[in-house]
C-alpha cells in the first residue's frame, strides 16, 4: 500500500516451509498411503509495515501457507520466525502469546464469527484471553475499535447475522484488531463481498495500515485486488512460490509462464482493452497436489515447456539474468522466478505453443481455428454505433 | 453520425435482426397475498437476437438470476407470481403449459448454472446425463446417443471423452464439471443459452477457457446468449449489449463500448470506480459505492439507489425515474436516472 512506511527489517520470515497432509486408508491400521504436498518448500520474508500479497488459484496451497505461518497447521518441515522469535519450536502458552501479535481475517465473516455472541462479547473474548481487559477502560477501547472499522457504536450489542456482508467483514477486522496485533493475515478478505462493497473493505484496510502501522499478508485469487493493495507479490503454484517481485515489477515484467498466463486471463473492465487483449490459454487443470508432476510442477500445462530440464529438474527460485528487473542490490528487493528458461522466454527466444479453447484434445473436424487472441464477439468490428430503424 | 430520429430504438436491436427472445415488463413477486410480498424483478425488458450476447449485470439481490429462472419457466408455481411477457421466437412462454415448456427446455433453450456440482446429478454418470437429454428431446438411442455424447464432451474440451462418459460429477474438477454442464446444455443445439454466473466458481485460468468456449459457440453456431454476471470484466469482453440491474429494475442499457466509456447511471459509474483494474497505475484510491443494498428505498417512493447515490438530488426520493432514451450521449441508450453522470454529447450535437 504505502511503501513510505515500509522499513527494511523483517517482521515475518519463513524458511523452506513444508506442510504435507497424510492421506490415510483403512480403519484399524490407519495406514498412511501418501501425502498431499500442500506447501512444499516455501521461503518468504515480509518487511514491517508492508503488504505482501500471495496470489494463486484454488489448491495452490496459499491458504495452508497462511495458516502454517500462524502455526495453525502442523509444520512438516521448515521454520517460521516472527519478529526475531522462532515459532516452529513454541508450544502452548508461549505460542498463544505470540499469536496475539499475528491475527487472521477470514474470507467468510459469517462462518468465522460466533452466531451466539454479540459483537461486544466476541471482541472481549480475545482481549480477555490475552489479559488486555485488566486495569483499562474496556468500554472506551471497544468504542475505539468500532470507530476504527467504521461501524456505529450501537453495533456492539448486535449479533453477526444482523449485519450486511461488508459490515460483517468490518466486525471480523475489529476482532482481529482487538488484541493489538502487528501482523494481519487476511485470507480472501473481500472475495465473498459484492463488488461495490469490496472497495469499502480494501480502503478500510489501507487506512488501518497507515494509522496503526500494520503489516499485512493478503491471500487472494484476484490478481487485480492483490496488485492494488500489495507492495510485494508472491505467485504460488502447486505448493511453491514460482515468482516473487515488487507489485509493479511483477506486472510490468512477468517472467514465469504461469504468471503470464494468470495475468492474461484476468478480464479487464474495458471493452477496448478486451478486444485486443492477448490471452495465453492454459491446457487442462491443476494437477493433484497429492501427486505433483516431477521437475517443474507447471510443465504439464506450460506453453513454453522445453524438452530438457522442465520434466525432471525442479527449478529453484532465483534472480534471473534479465536487465529489466531488480537483482536485489542495495535496498531494492530482487525479482525472483522459478523457471529454467526465464531469460530465453523473456528475450522471446522460445515461443509458446498455442492452446485453443477446446484444447487438450485435438479436433480433426469442426473447423475450430486456434484461439490466438481473445476471440472478439461477432460485432466487435463495429466501432460505429449501430444503425437503427430506417 | 446516424440519424437521431429513431432515438427511441433500443440499443442492441440491430436492424434486420429479429429478436429470438423478447422479455417485456417481466415482474416476479414472491410470497402469498396474505403475507408480505417481495418483488424480485420489477418490470424488466430486454431482447436477444441470434448470435448476440446480452449481459445482465448486477450485484446479489438485483434480480438477475430470478429473471433467468422466469424466462426458463423454472420458478415454483406456488409462491412465485410471474407477470409480463416472455416471447421466444414469437411464442409467448408464460402462458405455455408445463408440458410444452418442458419440451422447449433443453431442446430450444438451455441454461448453465453457477455451481456445476449441485446442478449435476451426483449418482448418475456424466455420460448418462448427457444422453438423457438426447433421448428425451431427440429420440436418440443407445450407440447413437453415446456417440453424440462423446462428441459433445470432446467439443467442450474434455480430454479422453469416451472414458469420461462413465465418470461421476465428483470425479471431475470444477472446470471439467462446468464443461460437462455446457455439453449437456448444448446437446440439442439450443438457439438460446442462458449462462448464470458460469465462471464465478472457477479459477481465472479456467474462466478464460470457458469464456473462450462460449464466445466460440456464439460466433460459430449463432446461438443467442444471455450472460448473467456480477463481473464487469467478463461483460466487457463478451457482451454486445449490457443491461445494468439494480433492485429488480434495469437502470441502464447500452452497447458495451459506450457503456464502459461513458457510464451514465451513478450506479454503473460507481461499480466501475470501485473495482481495481489489473492494468491501471497503482496507488489509486478506490471509490466505493457507499452503504449496501439494505439502504435502498422502494421504487414506488423514488429511485431505489438514491440513499447510496453520490449524485442524488431533490427529485430522487420524490419521483420514480423511468427508463427512457438518454439524450445525453451519442449512442442509443436507455437510462433510469434524474441526475446522470456527464455524457459525451454537447449542445452542438443536439
Amino acid at each position: 500500500m504505502t511503501s513510505t512506511a515500509v522499513g527494511t527489517d523483517i517482521l515475518l520470515e519463513a524458511r523452506n516451509l513444508k506442510v504435507h497432509f497424510p492421506i490415510k486408508r483403512g480403519i484399524v491400521l490407519d495406514r498412511t498411503v501418501g501425502y498431499v504436498y500442500a506447501v512444499d518448500g516455501v521461503g518468504l520474508r515480509i518487511r514491517r509495515g508492508e503488504t505482501y500479497g500471495l496470489v494463486g488459484e484454488s489448491g495452490c496451497g496459499k491458504s495452508t501457507l497462511g495458516r502454517a505461518l500462524l502455526r495453525l497447521e502442523p509444520l512438516t518441515d521448515g521454520e517460521v520466525h516472527f519478529d526475531g522469535t522462532d515459532l516452529s519450536g513454541l508450544k502452548g502458552g508461549k505460542l498463544r502469546q505470540q499469536r496475539r501479535h499475528m491475527q487472521m481475517v477470514f474470507q467468510d465473516p459469517l462462518g468465522s464469527l460466533d452466531p451466539r455472541q454479540t459483537v461486544e462479547q466476541l471482541l472481549l473474548e480475545g482481549m480477555r484471553a490475552h489479559g488486555l481487559t485488566k486495569g483499562r477502560d474496556v468500554r472506551a477501547r471497544l468504542v475505539e475499535l468500532m470507530e476504527q472499522v467504521g461501524l456505529p457504536r450501537a453495533a456492539l450489542t448486535k449479533y453477526p447475522h444482523e449485519f450486511s456482508g461488508g459490515q460483517r467483514q468490518r466486525v471480523g477486522i475489529a476482532r482481529a484488531l482487538s488484541v493489538e496485533p502487528q501482523l494481519l493475515i487476511a485470507d480472501e478478505p473481500v472475495s465473498a463481498l459484492d463488488v461495490s462493497v469490496q472497495a469499502q473493505v480494501i480502503n478500510l484496510m489501507e487506512d488501518l495500515q497507515e494509522d496503526l502501522g500494520l503489516t499485512y499478508l493478503v491471500i487472494a485469487h484476484d490478481l487485480a485486488v492483490v496488485r492494488h493493495i500489495s507492495d510485494r507479490i508472491g505467485v504460488m503454484y502447486l505448493g511453491a512460490i514460482v515468482e516473487e517481485a515488487d507489485a509493479d515489477s511483477l506486472y510490468e515484467v512477468p517472467l514465469h509462464p504461469y504468471t503470464r498466463a494468470l495475468m492474461s486471463a484476468v478480464p479487464i473492465p474495458d471493452p477496448t482493452v478486451e478486444d485486443t487483449r492477448e490471452q495465453i490459454l492454459l491446457a487442462g487443470d491443476l494437477p493433484s497436489p497429492a501427486d505433483p508432476p516431477s521437475g517443474c510442477r507447471f510443465h504439464t500445462r506450460c506453453p513454453w515447456r522445453q524438452p530438457t530440464r522442465c520434466d525432471d529438474e525442479r527449478p529453484e527460485l532465483r534472480v534471473p539474468d534479465v536487465a529489466a528487473v531488480a537483482t536485489g542490490a542495495g535496498d531494492a528487493r530482487p525479482h525472483r522466478v522459478a523457471c529454467h528458461w526465464a531469460e530465453e522466454i523473456f528475450r522471446g527466444e522460445i515461443t509458446p505453443k498455442r492452446v485453443t479453447a477446446t484444447d487438450t484434445v485435438a479436433l480433426e473436424t469442426d473447423g475450430l481455428g486456434p484461439v490466438a487472441e481473445h476471440p472478439s464477439p461477432p460485432e466487435a468490428d463495429e466501432d460505429v454505433p449501430p444503425v437503427h430503424g430506417g | 453520425m446516424t440519424t437521431a430520429t429513431t432515438s427511441t430504438t433500443q440499443p442492441g436491436r440491430r436492424s434486420g435482426r429479429e429478436p429470438l427472445l423478447a422479455v417485456e415488463d417481466l415482474r416476479v413477486t414472491f410470497g402469498s397475498r396474505t403475507s408480505r410480498t417481495v418483488t424480485a424483478v420489477d418490470g424488466v425488458s430486454f431482447d436477444v437476437a441470434p448470435g448476440e450476447t446480452v449481459g445482465l449485470v448486477g450485484e446479489s439481490g438485483c434480480g438477475k438470476s430470478v429473471t433467468s429462472l422466469a424466462v426458463m419457466g423454472l420458478l415454483p408455481a406456488r409462491g412465485a407470481q410471474v407477470a409480463g411477457s416472455v416471447r421466444f421466437d414469437g411464442e409467448e412462454l408464460l402462458t405455455l403449459s408445463p408440458q410444452r415448456m418442458a419440451e422447449k427446455r433443453g431442446a430450444e433453450m438451455a441454461m448453465i448454472f453457477q455451481d456445476p456440482l449441485s446442478s449435476l446429478n451426483p449418482v448418475v454418470p456424466i455420460g448418462v446425463q448427457v444422453t438423457e437429454v438426447l433421448e428425451r428431446h431427440r429420440g436418440m438411442k443407445g450407440g447413437a446417443a453415446r456417440k453424440r455424447a462423446t462428441y459433445l464432451l470432446e467439443r467442450v474440451g474434455i480430454p479422453d471423452p469416451t472414458r469420461r462418459l462413465s465418470d461421476y460429477a465428483h470425479q471431475l474438477s470444477g472446470g471439467m464439471r462446468q464443461r460437462a454442464l455446457i455439453a449437456m446444455a448444448l446437446a440439442c443445439e439450443p438457439r438460446l443459452l442462458i449462462a448464470d454466473e458460469p465462471t464465478t466458481a472457477l479459477d481465472v485460468t479456467i474462466q478464460a477457457q470457458i469464456l473462450a468456449l462460449l464466445n466460440e459457440l456464439v460466433s460459430e453456431s449463432g446461438t443467442a446468449l444471455v450472460m448473467i454476471t456480477h463481473d464487469l470484466g467478463v461483460v466487457a469482453g463478451l457482451c454486445s449489449t449490457v443491461n445494468v440491474l439494480y433492485a429488480g429494475r434495469v437502470v441502464e442499457r447500452a452497447d458495451r463500448h459506450p457503456l464502459f466509456a461513458t457510464p451514465r447511471h451513478p450506479y454503473t459509474g460507481g461499480l466501475l470506480a470501485s473495482i481495481p483494474r489489473l492494468d491501471e497505475e497503482r496507488g489509486r484510491r478506490l471509490v466505493p459505492v457507499p452503504g449496501s443494498v439494505a439502504d435502498n428505498i422502494p421504487w414506488e417512493e423514488g429511485c431505489a439507489f438514491a440513499p447510496r447515490c453520490p449524485n442524488a438530488g431533490d427529485r430522487c426520493e420524490a419521483e420514480t425515474p423511468a427508463l427512457v432514451p438518454d439524450r445525453g450521449v451519442r449512442d442509443p441508450r436507455l437510462l433510469r436516472c434524474h441526475y446522470p453522470l456527464a455524457g459525451d454529447r454537447t449542445e452542438e450535437d443536439a
